[in-house]
């Protein structure tokens, strides 16, 4: 049995209360909420799957594509944010042509927005897949996106 | 017990746990209302209907909050119209400034609350909605743009209709109303019943209009454009003239018809009569071969697209009978055609309905003939207005006329399939001749008529004992399938229709409608009823004549091919 057949078993006969816990578990375990998997808790739940939807999109935290290979996470924290974190992030959304909570087409690049990841002393500060970039500038976000693409060629 | 309050310093007495807007609207008062729905829990959502509470200061929902004793209002406070106004000029800060292109222009509630307000500047500059058109459905556009978060829609779909297609998503400044992972109506659970549409105080829901085409057709002079209309259409557009509700004008609307350049005019009531004919021997022939029962009605296209999605094991128990638009639109192209010797591709066919979800069905694969739709075009009552409207026809000045033969007679059983009860009326009415060859002693049948959400009652016919059950609002399905799933039913026919009312109250219905003026329309269609000879469908002379010239007999080979059909379960995100 796979993972979420595992995680939507123990859910059987649960109430709707569940539903955040539901959904957080198979966030957890597949990294995203897919169509599939929503439609699953709504069978269990009895609940139309349009709910659901509008439940999980209310909160930040849930996502409704798989990660890209590189995960961009972009500090919102407020040292961040006072040195221009919100110009990264508009920034990066342009040069992949996503919004946070999307990933691109190929499947390379994913944006997240986090709060405050404990670096303050190097905002603004982005992380790629655990590898924190400091003090990044336009110029900069340029050429660390480029590495990345070119470790894929 | 009473309760004694003052509303703008005059004592009043008001009732022990009603909302302030019930008795402000009882004295008289009318509070402007957004999220607020007759016979709903209030939602609170809009704060449009703020009063002010003296003493206290406090600016509270009149909708939601009850009346307690010594209450003070003031309804019309310096303080209550400016929140009014503010709230309005909110609503129109993010809003598309095209009054001019909607198709709301004139009958929009966010329109007439800045005129009653008196909004005459733009205060508060929003950035603009810009959020993409969903055009998937093959009835209904929905614009987000124009949508003001009042949640009506929602509640409408999720608690009348049971559906739940469309819902809030994300939140704060974010936030749209859309189907699941807001991919569109077209492949969500949305039954096409446009009863959100109905609700909707603005033009954020529209339906897709067929207006261009049918006037393109009837320019073209190589087309014969043909048009059929609902039972439920010549009781229904008098409103949309500003004329009183349930007036009859399917004289005046033939004329009007023939006037805009339809080349003949047929009466779906015709195809209601020739569904009755074919419906009542199928229900026969389940309860004889002990096929499945109940057997459903599949009428209305949106209860057949619920069963299709929800309940696909009960597919077999819908009636294979085609609905009247579609018989109609079937006999028009397979049978007409060869009558006036005309090639069934230069027909154009037309059909007026009171309703959003027969677009969809003309368009289903299974409604077509060698690949040819059988019905081209769908209008609702509100778009044959306006089709009225552009060709510059006033109806006052109009003499009523007789729709065409042979497509175009009719009898009352056919003409109250517009009405909830009215198929179940008048299968009953045939069933019954046909199984005992006498005509049932009293042909009308009160408990199945009015408004409850489910109507059931029992019918002897000959030594046998029919139970017939009425839905009448597709929320109230949902129960009864449940009973019959665990097979402990003993109902034989079950006649559903979405809309609450029937099609008098339809998604393609004049909008702005109340509670009486649908009573009207169907007092109206039950008036015909009563006050006209031929009452059963088995004794319309011209169905009888395109038994004997072409179909043959009910149920038989012809019929089959070209009146019934076969519905199968459908994927959907639900
Ligand atoms: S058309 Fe009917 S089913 Fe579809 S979203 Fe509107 S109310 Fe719901
Ligand atoms: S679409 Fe219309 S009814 Fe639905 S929430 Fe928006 S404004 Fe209200
Ligand atoms: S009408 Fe009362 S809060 Fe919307």
């Amino acid at each position: 049995m796979d993972k979420l057949e595992l995680i939507l078993q123990e859910y059987q006969g649960a109430k709707r209360d569940s539903l955040i816990p539901m959904l957080q578990d198979i966030q957890e375990s597949e990294g995203f909420l897919s169509e599939n998997s929503i439609v699953k808790v709504g069978n269990i739940l009895h609940l139309p799957t349009s709910k659901i939807y509008g439940v999980a999109t209310f909160y930040n935290q849930f996502r409704f594509q798989p990660n890209g290979k590189f995960h961009i996470q972009v500090c919102r924290g407020t040292a961040c944010h006072v040195l221009g974190s919100s110009t990264v992030l508009k920034e990066i959304e342009k040069k992949l042509k996503i919004k946070a909570g999307q990933t691109t087409r190929d499947g390379l690049f994913s944006i997240e927005i986090v709060a405050c990841i404990g670096a303050c002393g190097l905002a603004p500060v982005i992380s790629i897949n655990g590898q924190f970039f400091a003090k990044v500038t336009i110029d900069s976000l340029t050429e660390i996106i480029e590495s990345f693409r070119n470790k894929e060629k | 017990m009473s309760l004694n309050i003052t509303i703008n310093k005059k004592p009043v007495t008001a009732e022990k746990g009603e909302y302030i807007l019930d008795t402000l609207e009882r004295n008289g008062i009318k509070i402007p209302t957004l999220c607020h729905m007759k016979e709903m829990l209030p939602s609170g959502a809009c704060r449009m209907c703020l009063v002010e509470i003296e003493g206290s200061g406090k600016l509270i929902t009149s909708c939601s909050y009850p009346v307690e004793e010594g209450m003070s209002i003031l309804t019309h406070s310096p303080r209550v119209i400016n929140a009014r106004k503010t709230i309005v000029e909110l609503l129109l800060s993010n809003h598309p400034d095209d009054c001019l292109f909607c198709s709301r222009n004139k009958n929009c509630e966010l329109q007439s609350l800045s005129e009653e307000l008196d909004v005459r500047q733009r205060r508060i500059i929003g950035k603009k909605n810009n959020y993409s058109l969903d055009i998937s459905g093959l009835s209904l556009t929905r614009d987000p743009d124009k949508c003001i978060l009042c949640g009506r829609c929602i509640r409408e779909c999720e608690e009348i209709i049971g559906v739940s297609a469309i819902d809030f998503s994300f939140r704060g400044s974010k936030t749209i109303v859309g189907t699941s992972f807001n991919k569109g109506l077209n492949t969500s659970s949305c039954v096409n019943c446009g009863q959100c549409l109905m609700v909707c105080p603005t033009g954020a829901i529209s339906e897709k209009s067929h207006l261009n085409q049918v006037i393109e057709a009837i320019s073209n002079p190589e087309m014969q454009v043909i048009v059929q209309y609902a039972p439920a259409i010549s009781v229904s557009l008098a409103e949309e003239f500003g004329l009183e509700a349930g007036r009859d004008i399917n004289g005046i609307m033939n004329a009007a018809l023939r006037k805009i350049g339809f080349n003949r005019v047929f009466d779906t009531s015709f195809a209601a009569d020739l569904t009755i004919m074919e419906e009542a021997s199928e229900l026969l022939h389940r309860i004889e071969d002990k096929k499945p029962l109940p057997m459903f009605t599949s009428c209305c296209p949106s209860w057949v697209k619920y069963v299709e999605e929800f309940w696909p094991a009960m597919l077999p128990n819908l009636s294979t009978c085609k609905s009247p638009q579609q018989m109609m639109g079937s006999i028009i192209k397979n049978y007409y055609s060869k009558v006036e010797k005309t090639d069934p591709a230069k027909i154009y066919s037309v059909a007026v309905m009171p309703c959003t979800a027969k677009k969809f069905e003309a368009q289903r694969e299974e409604m077509s003939t060698n690949g040819m739709a059988d019905v081209n075009a769908v209008l609702t009552t509100r778009e044959l207005a306006k089709l009225i409207r552009i060709f510059g026809i006033d109806i006052n000045k109009l003499q009523p006329e007789p729709a065409d033969s042979p497509l175009g007679t009719r009898t009352s059983a056919g003409k109250i399939f517009g009405v909830s009860g009215g198929v179940m009326e008048a299968a009953l009415r045939t069933a019954h001749f046909v199984i005992t060859g006498k005509e049932l002693n009293e042909h009308r049948f009160a408990q199945l008529r009015g408004f409850q959400g489910i109507k059931e009652t029992k019918v002897k016919v000959g030594d046998m004992e029919l139970n017939v059950a009425v839905v009448n609002g597709l929320g109230y399905a949902l129960p009864l399938m449940e009973i019959i799933a665990s097979g402990k039913s003993n109902i034989h026919f079950i006649e559903v229709m979405t809309c609450k009312g029937g099609c008098i109250a339809g998604g393609g219905q004049h909008i702005g409608a109340n509670t009486d003026a649908i009573i009207a329309r169907g007092k109206r269609l039950h008036d015909i009823d009563e006050r006209e000879s031929i009452n059963v469908s088995h004794l319309n002379p011209q169905v009888m004549e395109l038994y004997n010239k072409f179909l043959g007999k009910p149920l038989g080979e012809t019929s089959h091919e070209y009146l019934h059909t076969n519905y199968s379960k459908r994927e959907v995100l639900k």
